[in-house]
């Protein structure tokens, strides 16, 4: 059934759109991640404007996101007082990361500098992820105790504060860098950031990886909220109609993909994310290497 | 001697005006609503005149132009052993969309001197003034947007393709593709004779979404705030909803 859609102005067809939705949807209720660098290629290539895919996507987000924390709220999942912190550093992150953005802009190449710093990125936290799960899944076959929790130096740090669902007594600082970081790379790079976010919480700050998925999502919810507003108040680009029909398939996979998450062990669903970051990570990588089959590429005037 | 010198004025002003389109569509008016899936615009029409049919055959050309924008074309190039963007031109205004059906090969029925008056081939109907200052081969950059637009149906040349009976009655079918952009699409008929435009007509399609796609376009442009916080919100009640029927189907 092809659908018009008002904003992109294209035709799509609507069972497409629904099932797209719905796979991205089971990845964000699985694993905390928004979805949108699986979504943004994929929306690219059925034919929607780049502009109008950024827009849409993080209007559906949205609403796989919240779909998500319901059902972690229920299983007591979300950490809302670590959530809370990690936004408010990932909002001064996000205009950091703008003003970052611009600079390097000026500057020329940032194209280049954005695609080569996310590629060895992804290609670091996932591979580091992958031996780290592997390790562990080994070690839980052998029957070996997991490690007691290390005290290290981030202990020290003033401003401690209780974050009774996961856990841990340590400072605000540490969650409030990682917040900031994490804002900045994603105002930089275009995306909601769900994929550094999920493993600092894992690694940096030692959260339950249990917790961090609902987590993760927790904060997702405002991040892409606030975008899907920006781009609907400058750039007319939401497309109400293709969210719609992205958005019914991402709350029905967003509840399929939490229950798949909470049968599985930590190590394996760690292991997985880690697997889909060297994915993406390896999709970039080839797409810079390769020559493309069309050099040109056609773009709105004025814009970016 | 005044009704000769008249005589002769009609006699030099004659060629001009002896042969005229009478035209008809077959719609005026596309409207796009939500499950549109493209059109076809039925062109068809004939040659007014008052004098007998003349040796040299006439030819009928005919194009159809969507709106104009500004178009950004980019060229990857190899870097440090990677693809990414480095040139790129921005061309003054390219149609969204753009065909041209004739009775003949473009070049047969019509000069290159006529073309470039009239603008008629779809390399003509691309404006690139400014262009020519920002990289040495504009060309290579219209070639793509042209050939880009080609794959996708926007833009269509089909020679041949216009039917004349009898050097008199003419038509053709304009396929008009699902991803339509709104707007006034001008639609022009030429006769040519030798390569030479004889007489030349004008008129308009109007295409508008109208209904739903209508009403959310103009939502989304005139009150951006309410229909962000719209979006939103449809967002916030799905998410719920799926959660709670969940909830439900596991309990039941």
């Amino acid at each position: 059934m092809q659908i018009y859609l008002p904003i992109a102005e294209v035709s799509v067809n609507a069972f497409l759109l629904l099932g797209l939705g719905g796979l991205v949807g089971v990845l964000s209720g699985m694993f905390g991640v928004g979805g949108g660098f699986l979504m943004t290629p994929l929306l690219f290539f059925i034919g929607i404007p780049p502009a109008v895919a950024v827009a849409t996507e993080a209007n559906q987000i949205v609403a796989s996101s919240f779909s998500g924390v319901l059902a972690h709220l229920r299983r007591k999942t979300v950490d809302l007082r670590m959530g809370t912190v990690l936004l408010i550093g990932g909002l001064i992150g996000a205009a950091l990361g703008v003003l970052l953005f611009n600079y390097l802009k000026s500057q020329g190449q940032v194209d280049l500098l954005v695609k080569l710093c996310y590629v060895v990125f992804l290609g670091v936290v996932g591979g580091m992820m992958f031996v780290e799960s592997l390790r562990a899944i080994r070690q839980t076959r052998r029957g070996a105790a997991p490690k007691r929790k290390k005290h290290g130096w981030v202990h020290g740090l003033p401003f401690k504060m209780r974050f009774r669902t996961s856990g841990l007594y340590i400072s605000v600082i540490p969650p409030l860098l990682v917040g900031v970081s994490v804002g900045i790379l994603a105002a930089i790079m275009g995306v909601g950031g769900g994929f550094i976010m999920v493993p600092a919480m894992i690694y940096l700050l030692g959260m339950p990886t249990k917790v961090v998925v609902g987590t993760s999502l927790f904060q997702i919810i405002f991040v892409t909220a606030f975008t899907t507003m920006l781009h609907a108040t400058t750039n007319y680009t939401v497309d109400i109609a293709l969210a719609v029909l992205l958005l019914v398939g991402g709350v029905i996979g967003a509840q399929i993909g939490t229950t798949i998450g909470t049968r599985m062990k930590a190590e394996q669903l760690r292991i997985l994310l880690a697997g889909m970051v060297l994915v993406v990570c390896g999709k970039l990588a080839f797409d810079l290497l390769v020559q493309p089959a069309e050099l040109y590429s056609l773009g709105a005037s004025g814009g970016h | 001697m005044l009704l000769r010198f008249a005589a002769l004025l009609i006699l030099v002003a004659f060629p001009l005006r002896a042969e005229e389109v009478v035209l008809g569509l077959s719609s005026d008016k596309v409207a796009i609503t939500a499950t549109f899936e493209g059109s076809d615009i039925l062109i068809f029409g004939a040659v007014k005149r008052e004098s007998p049919i003349p040796e040299t055959p006439l030819d009928v050309v005919i194009s159809v132009s969507g709106p104009s924008q500004p178009v950004q074309v980019r060229r990857k190039e190899r870097q440090f052993g990677i693809w990414v963007n480095t040139d790129m031109v921005d061309l003054d205004a390219a149609p969204s969309f753009y065909a041209v059906a004739t009775t003949g090969p473009l070049d047969k029925v019509l000069s290159s001197t006529e073309d470039l008056r009239h603008r008629v081939s779809i390399p003509r109907a691309i404006r690139s003034v400014g262009a020519a200052s920002m990289v040495e081969d504009v060309e290579s950059f219209t070639d793509a947007l042209i050939r880009i637009k080609r794959d996708q149906g926007a833009y269509q040349m089909r020679e041949g393709a216009v039917v004349f009976d009898e050097q008199t009655l003419f038509r053709t079918a304009i396929a008009l593709p699902a991803n339509l952009t709104e707007g006034v699409y001008s639609t022009r008929i030429f006769l040519t004779r030798e390569g030479r435009v004889v007489s030349q007509f004008e008129t308009v399609i109007d295409v508008r979404k109208v209904g739903l796609e209508r009403w959310l376009f103009t939502l989304s442009r005139e009150q951006p705030m309410l229909y962000g916080l719209m979006s939103l919100a449809i967002a916030i009640a799905a998410g719920w909803g799926a959660s709670a029927a969940f909830q439900v189907m596991r309990r039941g």
